[in-house]
């Protein structure tokens, strides 16, 4: 082994011994390895920590009007607020989960569907594929503006081309009723694209050699896909539900953009983070809005831990 | 194995100093700068989306040559402007100078939580910006609390939009809300996309424009600091407003604001249209408008109670109580609020709040003949407010505009409008205990 003489380390000789014990690599390694992650430590502290730390504060508090302007601290009565008021919070709940699941749910199946068309390399594929992938490049906020001018139920397209087939008009986003599921198929329409991805890239790894074996055995094509390729494919459609399912819960600037605060005029499209805005940006109540956002945090990481748990069950 | 330690060199800092220093750069950083603005600094005006910050920004070279600073205006759609100055606010900021604030819907909450500043003494202390020249009610509610928070810039009156064309036969604009009613039903012909009346549905948004729906039927959105919307006549006034939409307006009216349903009267698709004033020109434009040769303006038709419309600033101007420039701001205030400047503003088409200039015929040539006289009608004829006059607007315009989709949808307002009442009571409870400066 080679030492090198330095400065230092003849310094070092002249020293007295000290008491401090040796810095050893093991030592030193570990100190490295707290010196390389702390920027990342710093920025989750400050974007994530921190403002998570401060909504929770603020849950507690009266917060009103200005979000420093002495609160005074009211225990877990926001908590309890929300989840007595029948009239909003529940609703919006209700509609979160309904949003979620019919969106996610069609998505999967179309995203499915339009995987294994795409599985088998065709003629034009590729200018398939980029089609596919135009809604998933706009915002939210543009895609609404686009659905509220093809949906206006008097100047809109949608209605005149309806008309050609013989179906009545309908009032899509400007009725009570329909806003929702109207809601739910624009979301459809923009990110079926992304669970077709998805569905696709675990397609493509899936071995071919137990479909060919239940080809030679004689099983149908339906029957390949529901006892063969369903199963192996589990796994990669859970962790796409999972991805969806919580880009979905959270979606915001869609409903915004379409149907304004509270979701329209009788609250029909006010999903919990919908909700959360209004009580924030239209009536200033942060106390309370933060109550309702921790809750949600909660009720998202609840539905995490259940898919997770699932996926991991699966996989092995 | 073990690594040589390689002990401090002079000037080396240790672990703890380093610790000591870092932590002193952090407070140091966070600590709060010079509390005077860079000389170069700008003017920062954020300002709403409207011909009024449009055509001021025409004249800025006149007020940057006066407070030697350059003017930087920023604009914005009034939802995203009350959530920057939440934001912004919230943190102190101080690079907003000038705001543009709606006085009936966020000016209350503002000056409650310290955001805009008080002008009173430089109102009332400077002869000749004479404040006592706006007119009373834009006057009174540029103040909170007693003390001057803000001065008016735009003013705002509903107006009937009507096509001259078809309402000929029936001796031009209706004079009274049944005559309205009774001609838009008679018009309307839904099965083939024309429809009588438009007007705006959306729950919070509709409560504005059907607030002159509601004086004229003799009704107000409170009583002695109690709810007023479940007296007969605020019931009247509901169950008018949802019929003339219900059965002579267009399908989707529950999701329309002025944004959708100003196309539709623009494009030929209805016979009549009551909203701001402020709004005619579009309806004049050929670029977008399919009406501009038959659009007649009126009054705002009488009800039980006569014409009684609503008359308000739509939007003036405060000071950033943040703000380094506060001098600088209340010259940009002085200057673009000056009898001059609301002249001259008012010959281009955009509505002061100064009596003089209103009195001053002039400024009121650039409008339409029709609709000059029926803005000076609804002005001498209205009332200052437009919503209820509460801290939690945003929240009380929910509540009240409940019953306004009822009736909409064609369903039975009285037992809405009770519930309402009874929600709205308790909520200007809760209101009044946030007042407390």
């Amino acid at each position: 082994m080679t030492t090198t003489t330095t400065a230092g380390a003849a310094t070092a000789r002249r020293t007295p011994p000290s008491d401090k014990p040796m810095v050893t690599f093991e030592t030193a390694n570990r100190r490295l390895k707290w010196a390389l992650l702390a920027p990342a430590l710093g920025f989750v502290g400050l974007m994530i920590v921190f403002p998570l730390v401060f909504t929770i504060n603020l849950s507690l508090t009266d917060a009103f009007g200005a979000v420093n302007a002495g609160n005074a601290y009211v225990g877990l009565q926001n908590f309890a607020d929300a989840l007595t008021d029948t009239r909003r919070f529940w609703p919006a709940v209700g509609r979160t989960v309904v949003f979620t699941l019919g969106a996610v749910v069609l998505e999967t199946i179309l995203g499915l569907a339009l995987a294994m068309l795409m599985r088998k390399a065709f003629r034009g594929m590729e200018i398939v594929r980029t089609i596919l992938m135009v809604p998933l490049l706009a915002t939210p906020v543009a895609i609404g503006i686009l659905w509220m001018l093809i949906l206006d139920p008097t100047n809109g397209i949608a209605n005149h081309l309806l008309g050609f087939v013989g179906i009545p008009p309908q009032e899509f986003l400007g009725s009570v009723s329909q806003s929702l599921p109207t809601l739910m198929l624009i979301d459809v329409w923009q990110w079926t694209p992304m669970m077709t991805v998805l569905l696709l890239a675990g397609l493509t790894t899936l071995p071919e050699e137990p479909e060919e074996a239940a080809r030679v055995d004689g099983a149908s094509g339906w029957q390949r896909f529901v006892y063969i390729i369903l199963p192996m494919l589990r796994t990669t459609i859970l962790t796409a539900l999972v991805l969806r399912g919580v880009d979905a819960l959270k979606t915001f600037d869609l409903i915004y953009a379409t149907k304004g605060p509270g979701g329209g005029s009788d609250f029909e499209a006010e999903t919990l983070n919908v909700y959360a805005y209004g009580l924030t940006f239209d009536y200033q109540e942060y106390g309370l809005a933060s109550a309702v956002l921790v809750l949600f945090t909660l009720f998202i990481v609840a539905i995490v831990v259940f898919l997770r748990r699932r996926t991991e069950r699966s996989a092995s | 194995m073990s690594l040589p330690t390689s002990p401090r060199r002079a000037g080396e800092l240790s672990r703890r100093s380093f610790g000591v220093l870092a932590a002193m750069s952090v407070l140091a950083a966070c600590s709060r700068g010079p509390r005077t603005a860079d000389p170069n600094a700008p003017l920062r005006v954020l300002a709403i989306n409207h011909v009024w910050t449009q055509a001021i920004s025409r004249y800025l070279p006149e007020i940057e040559e006066r407070i030697g600073r350059r003017v930087s205006v920023r604009m914005l759609t009034a939802d995203q402007l009350t959530s920057t100055f939440n934001v912004r606010l919230n943190a102190s900021a101080t690079d907003i100078d000038v705001m543009t604030v709606r006085p009936l819907q966020d000016q209350l909450l503002f000056a409650r939580n310290g955001w805009i500043a008080d002008l009173t003494d430089r109102v009332e202390g400077d002869a000749a910006y004479r404040w006592t020249d706006f007119q009373e009610a834009p006057r009174e509610r540029s103040t909170a609390a007693g003390n001057v928070v803000s001065v008016p810039v735009v003013t705002e009156r509903p107006a009937l939009y009507y096509r001259k064309d078809l309402l000929e036969d029936f001796g031009g604009a209706p004079q009274t809300l049944d005559d309205m009613l009774d001609i838009a039903l008679e018009l309307q012909r839904r099965s083939e996309g024309f429809f009588g009346y438009v007007g705006r549905g959306q729950r919070a948004g509709a409560v504005t424009q059907w607030s002159s729906f509601l004086y004229s039927f003799g009704g107000d959105f409170m009583h002695e600091g109690r709810s007023g919307i479940a007296t007969p006549e605020a019931i009247a006034a509901y169950e008018y407003y949802g019929r003339l939409l219900h059965d002579a307006g267009p399908p989707g009216a529950t999701n329309m604001s002025l944004e959708q349903a100003m196309p539709i009267f623009a494009q030929g698709k209805a016979a009549m249209y009551v909203d701001a004033d402020a709004i005619y020109s579009n309806f004049l434009d050929t670029s977008i408008s399919t009406v501009s040769d038959t659009v007649g303006f009126a009054p705002f038709p009488a009800g039980p109670a006569g014409s009684v419309p609503h008359n308000i600033p739509s939007w003036s101007l405060a000071v950033n109580e943040f703000s380094l420039l506060r001098d600088d701001s209340w010259g940009f205030l002085r200057w673009a609020s000056s009898p001059e400047m609301v002249a001259r503003l008012q010959s281009e088409g955009i509505p002061g709040a100064r009596q003089s200039v209103w009195d001053d015929p002039a400024t009121l040539a650039s409008f339409p003949p029709d609709l000059a006289e029926a803005m000076r009608i609804n002005a001498a004829n209205g009332v200052g407010h437009d919503r209820p006059e509460v801290m939690q607007v945003g929240r009380a315009r929910d509540i009240v505009g409940r019953p306004l989709v009822s009736g909409i949808l064609g369903e039975d307002v009285a037992s809405v409008a009770a519930d309402a009442d009874a929600e709205f009571n308790d909520f200007l409870v809760r209101d009044n205990r946030q007042r407390e400066f």
